[in-house]
């Protein structure tokens, strides 16, 4: 099955390499993304910090267009940037709860010809990868295990949160489930879901909104990450990897305490699995890749095998 | 209070204190129509969502403390705090808080009447980078990375950009940042779009 794409503007540029390797990986396993037409900006949380009808309206936008396109069926639109999934899904939420808002909204793209009426089911990526693809296709596409490898799953705050459509809002497991079908030994650890500071930098990693507060909270992610041994950091979101992996020199810098450490899409690792070549994953574009060779697998017995 | 566009820790304020004649009562109706914002009436207290939040060092009135104050109708306090503005949106506060209260989204509406009322703190970059991000959108209906970076620091502190200047051509080169600018092809769609939604044009206030 093909979906219905949302880019997002991070796709673009700093997340690049998400788009590539999760293009390559739904591939791999026989899917695919067809981008929506003349998609716009999702809003972010700065549209929302000054106009709320306005920002709702330019979320409805692509929301409009996604269901234009499906013909009056039914659609999951999937949406990548954990920002953007964030907006597109409380846009179909106050559409469908929030009467003079949806009013609002509904005249404001009735002027320029067009509708919403709730048929765009919004989804992320790893949603689609775990509960429509599954777990047991994912690993039968594995060809070179991760074996060995110790992946800290962070998911970051907007998947999960102010509501959870897929995963658990404390603990999610999701990433989890997909880093040990590849043979990987995903990592305990608290920090799953903190805040990476992404927002501070808004729609823009550079930006520097708030540099100190940034840097401390990527910070204590990268930290603990390394104490716990892991190889690299996952994640599902062009913002959260931009903001712990271009920081890392800064970092090192204001807490005297180098954080060198791998971070990189979770749909990179997954292709890198299934052994597809490094450059349809983007891994070229990367700032601090050194991720180990995997490990041989010597004895079962799951994460305490080492103790 | 100074702001100089950083964010630095140990900001935090005792709240004045007031007689109820310079209170704004009123307070939360200005608010207008978050979902279940009416449920701040019976905000305990407890503090939860201070104890949920990762900005909250930075912040001159914590967040159970901006909850109280926008209740007791602390008006001008609440408008022209840090706090509203250092926020990230990360919706810790508002999963833990055992009312359901919900903390973020009247975070974000307090950010909306402090910004028609230009209260926000001047020269702190939040409010600043919101407002080039919405005018850049705007006018193309995608943002731009690199472009939103040199806009943000044309107007707080240019010495910044010459900082990030390696990284930016490390990105370049690989790909990753882009000096042309995103657009849609349908601007003037948009345009008319967000005219149509605009506050003036409903006649209302949000």
């Amino acid at each position: 099955m093909r979906y219905p794409y949302y880019p997002g503007c991070a796709m673009n540029g700093t997340g690049k390499a998400y788009e590539e390797s999760l293009v390559a990986v739904l591939e791999k396993l026989g899917s695919g993304l067809d981008e929506i037409d003349d998609w716009n900006c999702c809003g972010a949380t700065a549209w929302s910090s000054i106009d709320k009808t306005q920002a709702t309206t330019l979320a409805a936008r692509n929301l409009a267009i996604a269901q234009a396109k499906a013909n009056g069926s039914a659609v999951d639109l999937v949406a990548p940037c954990s920002g953007c999934y964030r907006a597109l899904v409380k846009t179909h939420e106050a559409h469908e709860g929030q009467k003079t808002l949806a009013k609002a909204v509904d005249r404001a793209l009735d002027a320029v010809g067009l509708s919403y009426d709730g048929r765009v089911n919004v989804r992320h990526p790893l949603d689609v990868l775990v509960n429509d693809i599954g777990i047991d296709a994912i690993a039968a596409a594995v060809k070179k295990p991760l074996s060995g490898i110790k992946v800290a799953c962070y998911y970051g705050c907007l998947l999960v949160r102010p509501h959870s459509t897929f995963d658990d809002q404390y603990n999610p497991t999701s990433m989890d489930r997909l880093m040990e079908a590849i043979g990987a030994e995903p990592i305990e650890w608290p920090l799953k879901t903190r805040c990476c500071g992404g927002a501070c930098y808004g729609a823009d990693p550079f930006s520097g909104t708030m540099p100190e507060a940034t840097l401390s909270l990527g910070h204590a992610i990268l930290r603990e990450a390394r104490r716990r041994g892991a190889d690299v950091v996952a994640t599902p979101c062009a913002l959260c990897l931009f903001n712990l992996e271009g920081f890392q020199d800064q970092i090192g810098r204001e807490f005297r305490e180098p954080v060198d450490l791998t971070v990189g899409f979770f749909t990179q690792l997954l292709g890198l699995a299934m052994g597809l070549d490094e450059r349809k994953l983007g891994i070229q574009r990367m700032l601090h890749w050194r991720l180990p060779e995997p490990q041989p697998v010597a004895a079962k017995g799951g994460i305490h095998a080492r103790a | 209070m100074q702001t100089n566009g950083s964010l630095k820790k140990g900001r935090g304020v005792r709240v004045p204190s007031r007689s109820e004649s310079q209170l704004a009562p009123g307070f939360v109706d200005e608010l207008g129509a978050i979902p279940n914002a009416d449920r701040l009436v019976g905000c305990l207290q407890c503090g939860t969502c201070s104890s949920a939040c990762p900005m909250i060092e930075y912040m001159d009135y914590t967040p159970r403390r901006v909850m109280a104050m926008t209740r007791a109708g602390y008006r001008d306090e609440v408008l022209g705090s840090v706090s509203i503005w250092a926020c990230t949106s990360c919706y810790a506060c508002t999963i833990s808080c055992p009312k359901e209260i919900p903390v973020t989204d009247i975070m974000h509406g307090l950010r909306r009447i402090a910004f028609r009322e230009k209260k926000y703190p001047k020269h702190f970059s939040t409010p600043i980078q919101a407002r080039e991000m919405v005018a850049m959108t705007r006018k193309f209906g995608r943002s731009t990375e690199s472009w939103l970076a040199v806009r943000l620091y044309m107007r707080t502190n240019p010495m910044e950009l010459l900082k990030h200047t390696s990284l930016g051509m490390k990105l370049m080169w690989r790909g990753r940042m882009g000096v042309k600018h995103e657009s849609v092809r349908q601007r003037e769609q948009l345009a008319k779009m967000l005219q149509a939604a605009a506050t003036d044009a409903r006649g209302e206030s949000s």
